[in-house]
């Protein structure tokens, strides 16, 4: 029988010949990540036991990028814990300010993972590298720590469901649409422990950025970490950012699958998840109507050019809805700085958009656009559990970059086509 | 080892945001974290739970993010154990690591709000009036870790060895 892609990974980081799913694994990891919230908490963990260093200081990483530019006193305290932990120990990848991006855009841009990683990091949706053909999970701080003081961590090796995606996309549909599809599908548990993995034409076709989105969210089915094969748009991208050897793993022939899904992409349309769980998902096509307040578009799922591109080209010429507040947050001063050039962001300021330096702050209610009571936004994030990104009676429509730009033009839920 | 407590329910997907919203991430302090446990939809919880009352909840408890602050805001009220049909993979990790007890059990429908519970831990035996249903067994692999004192612990031990 053969193995996995994530499978392979696993087995070549225990220095095995081969792996099982449910069986308990003791790999290498090859990064350990963690940010301002839950950075604090690893290094108290740290202490604690007592660690006179890290296990590489090339391959811990700490981004501060949740509640920054520091939102209150508490949040500047604990960007100024990491900082000094950082220096302390000479960590290399220490960013912050206006080198610091959101994590999960940051670290592929800067080369910090590649194909045939793995990767753990002190947040969720540390599974978004799987684009790249790498295993990458979230954990919390204190598995964390472990891996930054050993190097190592125990995995069980997961099951693997696997989406064979073919067809043609429709017009300004996505990743994110695909994930949101797939999301109203399974549901909310229905990847619980495994691993998600993408393969077929359809994939292929798919942009790096659309495919970051899609592995984002595996961790929003439940999932351990969702996974891409590596193509040529993977080695480019590589070849553009990294400079560090990759290893390419490819799923074998006879590979098993605890289940295959088989997706024709051009029946994906418009998918919107409503609050507030995101397997609630309608078509924009059923909500028009429905009155917004904000819209986000931004996030680690996505804060990227392919987003923002979409994004301006609806927006050109057009104003935002008066009354509602448009919200763009590149993810990284990279993407920011050639979304300025390109000419994006006169188009989102004419529109009357607002621009945030990149920061998680609204996706998770931290700041930089938090809703009142009753208030309604459409985000291009991940999560729209009840209070998410503000009051508890406040709601989130997720959605992609597409919808969440017509959205903000007509202020109700609009698919692109209706305002262009 | 024997718990008995007061049930509470919360039901099915009860996601990290609600356990402890974000807005509260920047502390580190227990008691700031579990003063505001389950606000979002038991504004209350904090203020009417009693140490040693039990979680009962359904399927998915604990989804969301990786924050460690929930089993922190859990545990901070003195509650040891969650019992839930199935538990996020994340959540999982991050209660075991610190010392929040969870056992996989199908007894949301079974039991009602504030009902006495008595469940022996080692065994997976849980009863409640009339009932018993006997939950999941701990995996092996995380039986081993507990009995080491936990991670860190076992992290401890092995830097000082």
């Amino acid at each position: 029988m053969g193995m996995t892609i994530t499978e392979k990974i696993l087995a070549a980081h225990a220095d095995k010949d081969r792996v099982e799913p449910g069986e308990i694994v003791d790999c290498r990891i090859d990064l350990a990540m963690a940010n301002d919230i839950t950075g604090p908490l690893s290094i108290e963990e740290f202490e604690k036991v007592g660690a006179k260093a890290v296990f590489d200081p090339e391959k811990v990483v700490f981004v501060l990028d949740h509640f920054t530019p520091n939102k209150d006193i508490l949040s500047a305290e604990n960007c100024k814990k990491i900082r000094e932990f950082s220096q302390k120990y000479k960590i290399v990848n220490f960013f912050e300010g206006g080198e610091c991006g959101i994590e999960h855009a940051l670290l592929p841009e800067k080369g910090l993972v590649v194909a045939g990683d793995l990767v753990i990091g002190a947040d969720s949706h540390t599974c978004t590298y799987g684009a790249l053909g790498a295993f990458s999970t979230g954990m919390g701080s204190t598995d964390v720590t472990y891996g930054m003081v050993t190097g190592r961590i125990w995995l069980k090796v997961p099951e693997s469901l696997k989406f064979h995606c073919y067809g043609n996309w429709q017009k300004w549909v996505t990743g994110k649409e695909l994930i949101l599809h797939i999301l109203g599908m399974i549901g909310v548990d229905g990847a619980l422990y495994s691993s998600m993995e993408y393969s077929g034409e359809a994939i292929c076709a798919l942009s790096m950025d659309s495919r970051f989105s899609i592995a984002n969210m595996a961790i929003e089915a439940g999932g351990k970490n969702g996974i891409f094969p590596v193509d040529d748009k993977t080695t480019a991208y590589m070849k553009e950012h990294a400079s560090r050897p990759y290893k390419v793993f490819e799923s074998d022939a006879d590979a098993k699958y605890a289940q295959i899904y088989e997706i024709d992409v051009s029946k994906v349309g418009f998918s919107v998840a409503c609050p507030s769980l995101p397997s609630n998902v309608k078509d924009a096509g059923e909500l028009g109507g429905t009155h917004i307040d904000q819209v986000v578009i931004g996030s680690c799922t996505n804060g990227r050019l392919e987003d923002l591109e979409m994004a301006a080209t609806i927006l050109k010429g057009k104003k935002v809805r008066k009354g509602l507040r448009c919200i763009i947050i590149p993810a990284t001063p990279a993407i920011y700085g050639e979304a300025m050039r390109r000419g994006y962001f006169q188009i989102f300021l004419d529109a009357g958009c607002i621009i945030s330096p990149p920061t998680c702050g609204p996706c998770l209610g931290g700041h930089m656009g938090i809703l009142a009571k009753g208030e309604r936004a459409v985000a291009t994030t991940n999560r729209n559990f009840i209070g998410r990104m503000g009051h508890p009676q406040s709601e989130v429509y997720l959605a992609g970059p597409a919808v969440a730009a017509a959205t903000a033009i007509k202020g109700t839920i609009a698919r692109p086509e209706e305002v262009l | 080892m024997i718990l008995k407590g007061k049930i509470w329910k919360f039901g099915d997907n009860i996601d990290t945001d609600i356990i402890i919203p974000a807005q509260y991430l920047a502390h580190t302090d227990p008691k700031v974290l579990g003063s505001h446990c389950m606000e979002p939809v038991a504004p209350n919880f904090p203020r009417e739970v009693k140490a040693g009352d039990i979680i009962v909840s359904g399927t998915n408890f604990g989804c969301g993010s990786s924050r460690e602050h929930a089993p922190i805001a859990i545990t901070a009220l003195g509650i040891p154990l969650v019992i839930a049909k199935t538990f996020a993979r994340i959540f999982y990790r991050n209660a075991f690591n610190k010392g929040l007890a969870l056992l996989e059990a199908d007894i949301y429908d079974l039991v009602r709000n504030g009902d006495e519970i008595e469940v022996d831990i080692t065994t997976g035996i849980i009863r409640c009036g009339t009932k018993e249903v006997t939950a999941k067994p701990i995996p092996p692999f995380m039986v081993e870790l507990i009995n080491e004192g936990g991670l860190i612990n076992y992290l401890k031990k092995k830097l000082e060895g």
